[in-house]
């Protein structure tokens, strides 16, 4: 009887870590603003996407739609065996770091954020690198000498993108003016399109004619408004300029899809390497988005002169501000 | 940017804003007037918000969807009408029903539909209400000082849905005081006995009065939807039902008021864009924080005296039983 049950126990386990080698399931948690907000989110959804299309890999995903859920979404992931667990998000650092200390084998990504622990991966992007190619495309485009930026919820990080955005428009043109807005000091000022749409017009009304938002979803309006008002809008995170072509300029692109898909391919190949990844312009991991959509607004000469910035960025000839070094836009 | 376009911009915003406030307002007053509580206004909104754009994004006509937004409306109303008229049901609970329903539907349906997390597709300008520019309007904000810009920059160049709100408030206001249909309403919700009593029909104007509501709520979700913005987002009501029910009590149940009680919330949000990071004399410039507060402050002090008494209609929140 004893012998057979230690069979069988044996047999449990033996099988438990067959299947825990043989399929890999890997999981994104994308933060407020939905998979869909057409930035942020939905990039971390569409590297996963890609990998579910190359390799036939299912994985998990959650829309965290208010506070509570964070901890409780995590946990269910990490106890169902997935891994890695890719979480999309500054907001969810803290409850990364208390779920990666119980679950040590399970590997966690995070991105926009940075938790110090043996199995996880943190991912930042430096944001303020892209933010200043398309601000100075931004001041190069604008007639009026004013050219707007509107931020999601006022943090660190946003702050991140209005300085380099700033510094970007400043360094090709000292005399233009830079107006600043966020649209709120909560999560929900990720997903305010009306209120994204209100701080453009706003914006447009006191003279610029190209505005920024690094807002996530609240940002479908502030493209919108660009259109309505017949102004130039530049996008974020993702790809924009598909959305209104003729009145997007182009997108600040921050690669989330490829470090998802990085996530889950070294997991796979179980090459997993923890720590911090910092990409900028010259990882590929931020860059402006000139495609088919924007094409038509830009002459080759204005292109040339964004390409040569970014070089002169990579080698290392321009400096870009971070504002988190100094809490402050100093450049 | 001169003092007086700066003006001009923001009592523009502030018109835009009040919009859907407006419509839902006028809205919840025929419900409560007649004797319904409706805190379901928020889920009227959304559930019509929805039903606008995603017909609208399937037929390409927006005229269509403000009538399915408007049909939609209209249903939910008939449903809180089904559970609090003829069932006799708490109309609290009833209307929080109606926002959950409508919270949870909208996005269900959209997922089926579209297989954009809840989200319709992105609407073309010709799919949506746009901007109107009235006759001249350029021609006279040139020609015509201080007056002329005024007609160009706050009058002229909002769309359809925006003109029919504010000219359907003095509509709305001879309806309720000058009509026997208005007088009939305002028995309902004073004295149902009385107007049993007399021979006519409680549930009759009571259900009549919510198809208004559901009506007006539509106007408002496909504002919100077709015209402000050009998609339907998740939750995309964001509160403002609830806010058109506290401009209601502000403007104590009378349409002009509940106006006035919309377009101080239409003010106060457009402030809050426009004097972010602004230098004000004296003050030095002011935390945006304090302008997100600012309308529910306002609100709380406006109502704890400023105002004078607001007092509800009578037999408001009590269902009416014929036999006693």
């Amino acid at each position: 009887m004893k012998k057979s049950i230690m069979a069988l126990a044996g047999l449990v386990t033996g099988l438990s870590i067959m299947t825990a080698q043989a399929a890999l399931k890997p999981s994104v948690i994308y933060d407020m603003g939905g998979k869909f907000d057409k930035s942020f989110n939905q990039a971390s959804y569409n590297g996963a996407e890609q990998y579910l299309k190359d390799t036939g890999t299912k994985y998990a995903d959650f829309e965290i739609k208010n506070e509570a859920q964070r901890e409780q979404v995590m946990l269910r992931m990490a106890q169902r065996g997935h891994s890695p667990i890719v979480v999309a998000g500054f907001q969810q650092a803290p409850i990364v770091e208390r779920v990666a200390k119980k679950f040590p084998d399970t590997k966690f990504v995070l991105i926009d954020a940075v938790v110090d622990l043996p199995n996880v991966r943190s991912v930042v992007f430096k944001e303020q690198e892209g933010s200043f190619l398309v601000g100075a495309l931004a001041a190069l485009k604008s007639k009026t000498d004013t050219v707007s930026f509107i931020g999601g919820m006022d943090i660190p990080l946003i702050r991140k993108f209005a300085c380099g955005y700033e510094q970007g428009a400043k360094y090709v043109n000292n005399d233009v003016k830079v107006l600043q807005n966020m649209t709120g000091t909560t999560p929900a000022a990720w997903n305010d399109p009306a209120k994204g749409s209100e701080l453009a017009r706003a914006q447009f009304d006191q003279g610029a004619d190209v505005v920024y938002g690094a807002a996530g979803g609240t940002g479908v309006g502030i493209n919108q408004a660009a259109v309505d008002s017949g102004k130039l809008a530049i996008g974020v995170d993702s790809n924009q300029n598909y959305m209104h072509p003729g009145t997007m300029l182009t997108s600040m692109v921050k690669r989330v899809d490829v470090a998802v898909y990085k996530a889950f391919e070294d997991v796979a190949n179980d090459n997993f390497t923890s720590g911090l990844q910092v990409l900028g312009l010259k990882e590929e991991g931020v860059d402006w988005a000139l495609d088919e959509f924007n094409q038509p607004l830009l002459d080759e000469t204005v292109v040339a002169q964004i390409n040569n910035l970014k070089q002169e960025i990579i080698d290392g000839n321009i400096s870009v501000h971070n504002w988190e070094d100094t809490q402050s836009c100093t450049y | 940017m001169d003092v007086l376009s700066w003006v001009y911009s923001s009592m523009d915003s502030s018109l835009r804003l009040a919009v859907p406030l407006v419509f839902a307002a006028l809205g919840g007053i025929y419900a409560e007037r007649s004797g319904i509580v409706d805190i379901g206004l928020e889920g009227k909104m959304l559930m019509a918000a929805f039903a606008a754009a995603a017909t609208s994004a399937l037929t390409g006509s927006p005229m269509l969807g403000l009538v399915s937004a408007v049909l939609s409306s209209v249903l939910m109303a008939m449903m809180h009408g089904f559970a609090v008229i003829t069932w006799r049901g708490d109309q609290i609970i009833s209307g929080l029903a109606i926002n959950f329903f409508a919270s949870g539907l909208t996005v269900t349906i959209g997922h089926a539909l579209f297989d954009m997390g809840g989200q319709t597709p992105t609407l073309s300008n010709d799919q949506r209400f746009n901007a109107l520019e009235w006759p001249g309007a350029q021609w006279v904000a040139e020609h015509v000082p201080v007056l002329g810009s005024f007609y160009h920059d706050v009058i002229s160049g909002h769309n359809v849905l925006v003109y029919l709100a504010f000219l359907l408030v003095p509509v709305a206001a001879f309806v309720l005081f000058k009509t026997r249909f208005g007088l009939r309403v305002r028995a309902m919700g004073e004295e149902p006995k009385a107007a049993d009593t007399a021979g006519i029909s409680v549930s009759k104007v009571r259900y009549q009065a919510l198809i208004i509501t559901g009506v007006m709520c539509g106007f408002s979700g496909a504002y919100l939807s077709m015209a402000q913005n050009a998609a339907f987002v998740r939750e995309m009501t964001a509160g403002q039902g609830y806010i058109a029910l506290a401009a209601v009590i502000l403007g104590k149940w009378r349409p002009v008021g509940a106006m006035l009680g919309c377009l101080l919330f239409g003010v106060l949000s457009a402030m809050e864009t426009r004097l972010q990071s602004v230098e004000l004399p004296i003050i030095g410039e002011m935390p945006t924080q304090l302008f997100s507060a600012l309308p529910y402050i306002l609100t709380v002090v406006l109502l704890a005296g400023f105002i004078g008494r607001s007092i509800a209609p009578k037999a408001i929140g009590q269902p009416y039983i014929k036999e006693r």
